[in-house]
């Protein structure tokens, strides 16, 4: 008769063992909770989670991920155990509206601290912190007043000198729709086809690799998210890259500097609904605004908040106010544009 | 009428085989039957687009890359397998298990560090400035690591040892005749390499550059870090960027059909292979002793690999693990390995058991669903971990929503996402996406069991599970162990999915990893990619211990009774 081996009882074990350990995952749900979907990577966040915590008692579980949660969210449906999604931009914030898979939220506490300006015209989305698209040069080799605007960096003369990352990523697709917005179709693709022959190198790495390549000597100037710089400060290795440049606010004459937003939005089957919306109000509070721009460098949408030292150092500075879903729906046409100009090859 | 009457009493107790086979092909298809679901619904027709631009370079770059990889591990795998299994020269024994090592180095690990050591900031470009008197990066011309070349090298130095292994095997497996015979007949050795001992070993080099191929072109955290425009990139641009999920559901299956042709290359090297083994494996070969300058060639050529594959990335790792450890070894991490262990153990048996399963329905009755299912089975390999996680969480938590549906209205109340909210959703896309590996080995394991053997062990009236345990399995489970050992290493490596489909508050080593090596610090959780890299090493160890063991074995009573029914 069959009697099973050591070997085979292993393998009968092991998928039954599985099995149970997928269960005890069960337990997560429990109590008093809310759960998150993330875009934003979590140590960036949890500081703020954790706060809630202490203040409430509520668990803030999160999962974070950046490909795929809008299809997983979709498929979950109405059993979604999601209450939250968090973004990093504009752009992912209007997809999921525009699937229906995210609701309205009226609250006067969340109304009152975000401006208008700043969340979706349904109150579907709100912003939470919002960045500012820098450039910045080198403080030996470019000479004050030679950059002010992103149409500079096109100019002709600065041949060579010029780094960004990636025309497909989030935030120069973003830089990008905004010239659509401004300069129509034609004038933003032979913006990007300027921009593109003035680069040092194929663009390669992220927002601080770009100064660092100024520090290294490979390029003079670059296009990066104003908090990097405030994060390189605070790091002893990349504060070298970061003291060899200095900070430019483009266009301040005209429409003012491109920013975008990190944001937050409540799913249209939350489980735990009366949660979800505390930890949207707390986020959109004095506390967690004040731990956004003081740990994370960020400017907050609430006004009158205290911003980091650093940031206040470069002072105030006039924002292109232009209508942010405008920017999120130029978003294709503005990775398109990047493969015509052949901006990454 | 007499064969009629045989096969009757020959498909006796093969129904449960079928059964089996016929719902795993169905659970691993799904995703894939998903994503060619997705691929009819796109928002725009994107193909013009693409067609007008990047799309010839994306092609091209693909295909620089999987040329570029399949000659270097063609070449590193083979050329020392033969080596190892064939030559003595200093530490030729350590290298029979050292060589395996860089598998279990991730290949976006690697690139992160060598992008460290090489780049203008790095020690190597440091030096070489402070010995010219050279101050920026124009002052003079230095390979940049983040290109193709860079690419092409790295992924070849973590992915050869899929080759390695099966080329190895292979070599060991041949008959010393045959050596002997071309050798008399006056054929050199190179030419008795290249005439006989390669051919025969074929199918199972065409196996491992095949899955070694597939890991490239699913690849993409080493080619978005090294800005390498392949496919996969403008799979996740017209995805993300465009939000055209069905424009991006038509480039992987794009991809898929690029798998296909490997696939199909690799059972044209099979078919043509029509030889048995029936003891092969236990016979002890004498090993030529290598002398004078070709004693350090051999050396040379197996050092190589080891050192940049392993050693330079691993003493790296335990510089960073050491500078950082406080941060690091916290209660968390602990528990990423608890967690990381766990699924990938769980994931690698069942990979096996489905393996086996369908190997030998197809040994029972070689039918052409049964084969087309085993490629269809295979295809989630080559599927980029983010685009499998997505096909699998659409039918997944469809099905759950299904039961939902069911109980709340018989029963009253609410059942959630059983399983696309569990760690069975991770463990279950791990099966579908490994899958390939466990199938190529013990199909090719499969293969070198004559079928004598089936058809003795059947004649004398046992059942199908009887002869598979009795017969079978000790033949093949070497080949077995091998491919369960291979998942669970790539299942502690595997990141787009895990990211995707773990539960709340769930992590594993790779994607602690992911959250600072994405962020270019990977000195911060290099503590994470030791680890990985040495979990990676005891399933290595395990495995050269039982290849060098069974070398040295005399044969075993069931292989030389299995020979004399013959």
């Amino acid at each position: 008769m069959f009697l099973p081996s050591r070997a085979n009882l292993f393998s009968c074990t092991l998928p039954l063992l599985s099995l149970l350990f997928c269960a005890s995952t069960f337990a997560v749900f429990a109590a008093e909770e809310v759960n998150v979907y993330s875009y934003r990577k979590p140590e960036l966040i949890q500081p703020m989670f954790d706060e809630f915590t202490t203040d409430t008692g509520i668990t803030v579980n999160v999962v974070f991920a950046k490909k795929g949660m809008l299809e997983k969210l979709k498929s979950e449906g109405v059993n979604s155990p999601a209450d939250l999604v968090l973004t990093v931009d504009i752009g992912r914030l209007s997809d999921i509206k525009n699937a229906g898979l995210i609701q309205r939220v009226e609250s006067e506490i969340i109304n009152s601290n975000i401006p208008s300006n700043m969340r979706d015209t349904d109150n579907q989305w709100f912003g939470i912190t919002s960045r500012a698209r820098i450039i910045v040069v080198s403080k030996d080799r470019i000479k004050d007043g030679t950059v002010t605007s992103y149409e500079d960096l096109a100019d002709p003369k600065l041949k060579g000198l010029v780094c960004t990352r990636s025309g497909k990523h989030a935030y120069m697709v973003a830089l990008t729709a905004s010239m659509i917005v401004h300069e129509g179709i034609e004038g933003a693709e032979q913006w990007l086809a300027d921009l593109k022959d003035n680069l040092a190198r194929s663009p390669e790495g992220n927002d601080r690799g770009q100064v660092k390549a100024i520090r290294e000597g490979v390029c003079d100037i670059a296009v990066i998210n104003h908090y990097y710089m405030y994060q390189m400060i605070s790091d002893p290795e990349q504060k070298l890259w970061a003291d060899a440049v200095k900070v430019i606010f483009p266009n301040q004459k005209d429409r003012g500097t491109h920013m975008n937003v990190s944001g937050m939005a409540m799913t249209k089957h939350a489980p735990n609904r009366e949660n979800a919306l505390l930890l949207m109000e707390f986020l959109s509070s004095d506390a967690a605004q004040g731990m956004y721009a003081q740990l994370n460098g960020e400017y907050t949408v609430k006004p009158g908040i205290p911003l980091a030292d650093a940031v206040i150092a470069w002072g105030e500075f006039k924002q292109d106010t232009v209508d942010l879903t405008a920017i999120a729906a130029n978003r294709a046409e503005a990775s398109k544009m990047a493969d015509r100009v052949a901006y990454d090859d | 009428m007499i064969g009629s009457s045989n096969s009757a009493s020959f498909s006796s107790g093969i129904g449960p085989w079928r059964a089996g086979t016929g719902f795993v092909v169905l659970v691993t298809t799904l995703p894939v039957l998903a994503i060619v679901w997705l691929a009819f619904f796109p928002t725009e027709n994107i193909w013009p687009h693409l067609v007008q631009t990047s799309l010839p370079r994306y092609v091209s770059n693909t295909i620089i890359l999987m040329l570029g990889v399949g000659v270097s591990v063609f070449l590193t795998g083979v050329s020392t397998a033969y080596l190892v299994s064939n030559y003595s020269f200093p530490l030729q024994k350590y290298f029979e298990w050292l060589l395996l090592l860089p598998l279990a180095v991730p290949a976006y690990v690697i690139a992160y560090l060598y992008t460290d050591l090489l780049e203008y900031a790095g020690p190597v470009q440091q030096a070489l400035r402070s010995m010219f008197g050279w101050e920026l990066a124009r002052d003079y011309w230095f390979p940049n690591i983040r290109s193709m070349g860079g690419a092409i090298m790295l992924m070849g130095l973590v992915l050869y040892p899929y080759v390695y292994l099966m080329a190895r095997a292979s070599f060991l497996e041949q008959s010393p005749h045959l050596y002997d015979v071309s050798r008399l007949m006056g054929k050199s050795r190179l030419k008795t390499f290249l005439f006989v001992s390669l051919p025969i070993a074929r199918p199972a080099i065409a196996v491992g550059v095949a899955l070694a191929l597939m890991e490239t072109m699913n690849d993409f955290g080493t080619v978005d870090f090294f800005a390498v425009h392949t496919l996969t990139a403008g799979l996740f641009d017209v995805w993300l960027n465009m939000n055209n999920l069905g424009g991006a559901a038509q480039i992987a299956l794009t991809m898929l059909s690029f798998v296909l042709i490997l696939l199909g290359l690799e059972y044209v090297g099979r078919r043509r292979a029509g030889f048995y083994q029936k003891s092969g494996r236990f016979s002890k070969k004498e090993k030529i002793k290598l002398s004078g300058g070709w004693k350090w060639a051999a050396f040379l050529v197996c050092f190589l690999p080891v050192f940049a594959g392993f050693i330079i990335p691993t003493s790296m790792l335990i510089e960073y693990s050491i500078r950082y450890f406080e941060q690091s070894w916290t209660p968390q991490f602990r528990t990423y390995v608890f967690n990381s262990l766990s699924v990938s153990l769980a994931a690698a048996a069942i990979c096996s058991i489905v393996a086996i399963t369908i190997s030998y329905t197809r040994r029972l009755e070689n039918k052409r669903w049964i084969r087309t299912g085993s490629k269809i089975a295979s295809l989630g390999y080559a599927v980029p971990g983010a685009v499998l996680a997505v096909g699998v969480v659409i039918p997944l938590a469809n099905f759950d929503n299904l039961i939902d549906g069911i109980f709340r209205q018989n029963f009253g109340f609410s059942t959630g996402l059983i399983f696309s909210g569990t760690t069975f959703a991770l463990i279950i896309t791990y099966v579908i996406r490994f899958l390939a590996i466990s199938i190529g080995n013990v199909e090719s394991s499969f293969s070198k069991v004559s079928p004598s053997i089936d058809m003795a062990s059947r004649t004398l009236g046992h059942p199908p599970f009887r002869s598979l345990r009795l017969f079978q399995l000790p033949l093949i489970k070497g080949g077995v162990f091998t491919a369960a050992l291979i998942v669970f290493v790539d299942c502690m490596k595997e990141l787009p999915a895990t990211l995707l489909l773990r539960p709340f508050n769930f992590d594993t080593l790779a994607t602690h990893v992911y959250l600072f090596a994405s962020d270019e610090m990977i000195e911060r959780s290099a503590l994470g990619a030791l680890v990985i890299v040495i979990s990676g090493l005891i399933p290595v160890v395990v495995l050269s211990k039982t290849i060098s063991y069974s070398q040295t074995l005399t044969r075993p009573e069931s292989a030389t009774q299995t020979d004399s029914i013959n």
